[in-house]
């Protein structure tokens, strides 16, 4: 299962609402790194599968979700489940470091 | 596919033959790895200027870019405007896209992967990446440039994110109409600044001496521009707010007077540290943290091992010095396979002029 895109409408049904945790990368076109980080999320997704959805939400064209959750760093990869920013990680990181930071969330691969 | 499926140890090559620096690519005992010529860890102006240098001298580099971090340095930035042949400037993901183009046009292999474990001493060099390949090289370019520095303040990893930020071009969207800081006396910081202001009403620039180190175009920008006020002799102490910046405690560097400034967002550019991890153990660094190489060349105290770009350089850290730099390391990598091979023909008893013809340089 690839990533796919949340917007300001679809939030609480795709990721506050969703049974499985969520991860969710906040991004915009003008981030050099979030480009990076795209396929990595793209990897995560693809394995964990049967653990994790993972979507994500521009910054640029979602701003009221942005501004709910504070966000002033981009990339932002934030993990929700029951609804609830559970964890979070700011930056371009590698795939292995992001799997160690959501571990407990991506069961086995 | 799992990753599980990676075999977790690929064989050690302790039992390599000697003489393996022969001519071209040729396989090792286990029969499924290469021994590349050369592999080029990093990928900035450094990392793929050696790729176009020995790609064009059919070396066939392998080229580690990093799985976020490809493009280097660059890849923040926005426009660049001293890198020659741009009368017009150029954008810094374009210029490294376009030097990533180039060098694969002369056969670079770019792998977005991490080095995570560097073999360098010994005939045959180890590259273990992310996920447990190991690439076999006789080679080695170390490019891996800088990793920004930190203020070292306890509350600056908590509200990393929450305000304090290493990227204007990737943050500064968020603090528009906003009050805001950025420390540091470099022409990065005042990149960073005059780019801020397009998004904040207002920019501190705090700066622990009485005059800055960037260039002076540079710094007639920041002090033309009417958004931008500059502390001079402050040093950053405390960041504090609950769940994201509210106010900075600066202190006065030469009356240790303590004020507050109440801001929203804090930039961090106060300059970088070589990236050694990796191999500080196993090659000789200068007192500044960088790779120690020979005079003007880029060999190491490793043979075969060589350094371009920022790693090496304490001093002037431009994408230009740096690209140049990637270059003397390619040709101090043609130079040593040259001569490796000329050695391994010559105790092979084959006859004469082998070392010339078999220069890789072009004529």
């Amino acid at each position: 299962m690839s990533t796919t895109d949340v917007t300001t409408s679809n939030f609480e049904t795709e990721v506050l609402n969703s049974d499985k945790p969520v991860i969710v990368d906040f991004w915009a076109e003008w981030c050099g790194p979030c480009r990076m980080v795209g396929p990595v999320l793209e990897a995560i997704s693809d394995e964990h599968a049967d653990s994790v959805k993972v979507v994500k939400l521009n910054v640029d064209e979602n701003q009221e979700i942005a501004a709910k959750y504070g966000i002033t760093s981009i990339p932002a990869v934030y993990l929700f489940d029951g609804g609830e920013v559970q964890k979070q990680s700011i930056g371009a990181k590698p795939k292995s470091a992001l799997e160690k930071e959501f571990a407990e969330y991506l069961g086995q691969a | 596919m799992s990753p599980d499926f990676t075999p977790a140890l690929k064989l050690d090559l302790g039992a390599t033959p000697p003489g393996t620096a022969e001519s071209d690519q040729q396989q090792v005992a286990d029969g499924d790895s290469t021994v590349h010529d050369v592999v080029i860890v990093g990928s900035g102006p450094a990392g793929y200027t050696a790729a176009i240098y020995t790609g064009r001298a059919n070396l066939k580099p392998v080229v580690i870019a990093g799985s976020v971090t490809a493009g280097g340095d660059l890849m923040q930035t926005t426009e660049v405007e001293n890198y020659p042949g741009f009368t017009d400037g150029i954008m810094g993901p374009e210029l490294m896209a376009t030097m990533q183009a180039q060098a694969e046009r002369f056969g670079a292999d770019v792998r977005y992967e991490d080095a995570v474990k560097l073999e360098l001493d010994g005939e045959v060099k180890k590259i273990t990446v992310e996920g447990g390949e190991v690439l076999h090289a006789k080679t080695v370019i170390l490019a891996t440039g800088s990793a920004y520095r930190e203020l070292g303040l306890e509350d600056e990893k908590r509200l990393s994110g929450h305000g304090v930020s290493w990227c204007a071009t990737c943050d500064g969207f968020f603090f528009k109409g906003q009050n805001i800081a950025v420390v540091g006396g470099g022409d990065s910081a005042i990149e960073e600044a005059t780019f801020l202001t397009k998004f904040a009403d207002k920019v501190t620039l705090i700066h622990r001496r009485d005059e800055f180190r960037a260039s002076e175009i540079m710094q007639k920008r920041a002090f033309d521009d009417p958004k931008i006020e500059i502390l001079w002799n402050k040093q950053v102490i405390g960041i504090s707010g609950e769940s994201k910046v509210q106010e900075l405690s600066l202190e006065d560097t030469v009356t240790g007077d303590v004020s507050a400034l109440p801001v929203t967002g804090l930039f961090v550019a106060i300059g970088s540290d070589p990236r050694t991890d990796l191999f500080k153990d196993q090659v000789e660094l200068t007192p500044e943290g960088t790779v120690a190489v020979q005079g003007r060349s880029s060999k190491t105290t490793l043979p075969g091992v060589f350094a371009a770009g920022d790693v090496l350089d304490p001093t002037y850290r431009q994408a230009v010095t740096a690209a140049g730099s990637g270059c003397v390391a390619a040709i101090d990598v043609e130079h040593y396979l040259a001569e490796h091979s000329a050695r391994a023909q010559d105790q092979d008893q084959l006859t004469a002029p082998s070392a010339a013809q078999r220069s890789p340089l072009p004529h």
